[in-house]
């Protein structure tokens, strides 16, 4: 048989066209600075470590096969192109299903193992950008997946279309969201990269540049791909193996009842943590004052007038100065709206320090008496005369 | 007959080449893998190391090539990696297919935008359209173009001339933990077999298409193939994890540490480390 195996029928010569989808997200080595790299294996690390200990302590003895087996999976369906509406093909990276079907936690440690055995067997993204890479795609893209297909698919029945759809939006979302994180890092390279004579050392693109061109590539061809992988697999499973399923809907499951269980334990002892962390960080408050400089972005009509704040500005961006004129637009819409605790300094405080207490106060009871308004309304709703009826 | 779309052959063939093209995709990663296998039990510079070292002096050395900031130390670096893929039996034709057409192909496409689009001083105008070539720009493409091609050619030195299960133990040098240590030994091996039932059910599937597929249908038979692999994966690890068990598998991975150092490989270490710490000299 002449099977597509078949030896004499392989062409030799590889089509790097035929590798298009999601390929721009494995970051090669060269495109990030060493720092950004360090960052992404210092952030990377914790959900590691977490993912590890948690899995770990479900699966025991299954924990090596289980997690080798889904990582070769994902990396073999990373290989698979898909032909996408529009007469052109990309490939998936297996996030949304792996997350579906194990979970965020088991989903994260998979991904990296395909992706570090993608970055060392198969030169496929860097070796000092697999932190980053991990991050975008191993950790980003499994809890944006796990997030949104919870929030979609609710307790829906295991075989309902709307099953398939979360799947197709977790998917999708995910490698969209994944993207924007790369986009990201690419955009702040040439920022804070570059020579003496001002060549970018790193990916050159500015964000108003890099962040467009990697959501577009992937609002399209990557995320059509993941999408109809995702849905397409997750149709199957409702069909052929839906108990596969069901891992991932127990565990909203049993979320929902831990939520009926906190409930039921009454407003104070349920919640009781939650109120003592809360009251912890009012007080922390005032710990942002012992911040150096100021924060990026959120200049004010003030500030771009001021020659002080404008030379920290010049700093903070890379040497480009601010407009010598506040721009018209901001200046119209900066008055707009006074707030009535600007700085979150209260007028009639002298301490700054006790202003931000009272400023985290005010602000948490404002949501709190929001959410008291909210709960008070929905609670005059049918569901709950039906109870107590 | 209607000429209004493509001939049933035509589109028979059509059919038949995605199937094949989805086929060949995966033999080519069989392919790759086989051949690295083969190369790596050569005899050659980089062969008769010690794996530990290997992966210390090569890592080090695509860290460097990232983090240096002269565009002359680059090149340089890009020299080391040639002169150290010649005596390892690593041809430069295959360094060019393997790795230095490839990521030329993807980085130029990224670079090449940069020379019109990065702001500097103008060195040369396009013919016809007249945009600025600027020098910052051309810096910039050259500094992600050198980087990319100087260390994905480490990085491909590094698994030509090193059996994978020895990469994997010699992760061992940086503390990996023991339990990553044997699931990327698994999952590699796992990738071939669900490789290749991935290529069997293809086959299987185009020997039986009496008609041509309609694109939602190859969609159809690409994630049905990717949901059998994710059944069989998972009914794979099932069976493996009870016949660890059976072995006496409680959790705990143990792996024998065969390596041993020879002055060789210590002299070897101590030219990777002279080449890192002479490119991070030159480029301050």
């Amino acid at each position: 048989m002449r099977g597509a195996t078949d030896p004499e029928r392989r062409p030799r010569k590889d089509t790097w066209r035929e590798r298009k989808g999601s390929h721009a997200m494995h970051i090669p080595d060269g495109y990030l600075s060493p720092s950004t790299c360090a960052l992404g294996y210092a952030m990377a690390a914790p959900f590691w470590s977490v993912a590890l200990n948690r899995v770990k302590r479900l699966l025991q003895t299954r924990l090596a096969p289980l997690l080798a087996a889904v990582s070769a999976f994902s990396f073999v369906v990373m290989m698979f192109n898909l032909p996408i509406p529009g007469g052109t093909t990309a490939h998936a990276v297996g996030m949304g299903i792996a997350a579906i079907a194990l979970g965020p936690w088991a989903a994260i440690l998979a991904i990296s193992i395909a992706l570090m055995i993608q970055a060392l067997f198969f030169g496929d993204g860097g070796v000092t950008a697999y932190g980053v890479n991990c991050l975008n795609m191993a950790i980003i893209g499994s809890l944006v997946a796990y997030a949104v297909y919870q929030a979609i698919a609710g307790r829906a029945p295991i075989g309902s279309a709307r099953r398939v759809v979360a799947g197709a939006l977790a998917g999708y979302v995910a490698i969209n969201a994944a993207a924007f994180a790369a986009g990201l890092e690419f955009g702040v390279q040439p920022l804070l990269f570059h020579d003496a004579t001002g060549a970018p050392l790193y990916a050159p693109y500015p964000l108003s540049v890099a962040v467009p061109a990697m959501m577009l590539a992937h609002l399209t061809l990557a995320g059509l791909a993941e999408a109809i992988i995702t849905a397409g697999i997750v149709a199957y499973l409702q069909r052929a193996n839906p108990r596969l399923l069901q891992t991932t809907a127990m565990a909203a499951h049993d979320q929902a009842s831990e939520r009926e269980r906190i409930a039921a334990a009454g407003g104070w002892r349920g919640t009781r943590p939650l109120w003592i962390g809360l009251g912890v960080l009012m007080v922390a408050c005032p710990l942002g004052l012992l911040a150096a400089g100021m924060a990026w972005g959120e200049w004010g009509t003030d500030d771009l007038q001021n020659p002080e704040v404008r030379q920290q500005i010049t700093q903070a961006s890379g040497n480009i100065a601010p407009p010598e004129h506040v721009p018209a637009g901001m200046e119209r819409l900066a008055s707009l709206w006074t707030a009535p605790m600007p700085d979150y300094a209260p007028p009639f405080m002298h301490d700054p320090n006790f202003g931000y207490i009272m400023s985290a106060v005010i602000g948490a009871g404002l949501i709190v008496l929001i959410f008291v308004a909210l709960s008070w309304l929905l609670g005059r709703g049918p569901r709950s005369r039906e109870r107590s009826a | 007959m209607c000429d209004c779309g493509p001939s049933y052959s035509a589109r028979r063939r059509h059919d038949g080449a995605f199937l094949d093209r989805l086929a060949r995709g995966l033999a080519r990663a069989m392919d790759h893998a086989l051949d690295a296998d083969d190369l790596a039990r050569r005899d050659g510079l980089l062969q008769r190391l010690d794996p530990r070292v290997k992966l210390a002096g090569l890592l080090t050395l695509i860290v460097v090539a990232v983090f240096v900031k002269s565009l002359v130390v680059l090149g340089s670096l890009f020299l080391v990696a040639v002169a150290l893929a010649l005596p390892s039996q690593v041809s430069l034709p295959r360094l060019a297919k393997q790795v230095w057409l490839k990521v030329f192909a993807f980085t130029v496409l990224i670079a090449l935008p940069a020379v019109f689009l990065v702001p500097g001083t103008v060195v040369a105008r396009l013919p016809v359209l007249l945009w600025p070539v600027t020098l910052q720009g051309l810096r910039s493409a050259a500094f992600l173009l050198g980087r990319a091609e100087t260390a994905a050619t480490f990085a491909l030195l590094l698994i030509l001339c090193t059996p994978w299960p020895h990469v994997l133990k010699a992760l061992r040098v940086f503390r990996a933990p023991i339990v990553l240590v044997a699931i990327l030994g698994m999952t590699h091996r796992y990738i071939f077999v669900l490789l290749e039932s991935a290529a069997q059910m293809f086959a299987s599937r185009r020997s039986r298409m009496v008609g041509p597929l309609s694109p939602r249908d190859r969609r159809r038979v690409a994630t049905a193939t990717a949901g059998v692999l994710l059944d069989k994966a998972l009914l794979l690890s099932t069976d493996v994890q009870l016949a660890m068990a059976a072995r006496g598998y409680r959790g705990e991975v143990r792996l024998i540490d065969d390596f041993h150092a020879t002055p060789v490989d210590w002299l070897a270490l101590a030219g990777f480390a002279a080449v890192a710490s002479a490119a991070l000299w030159l480029q301050a």
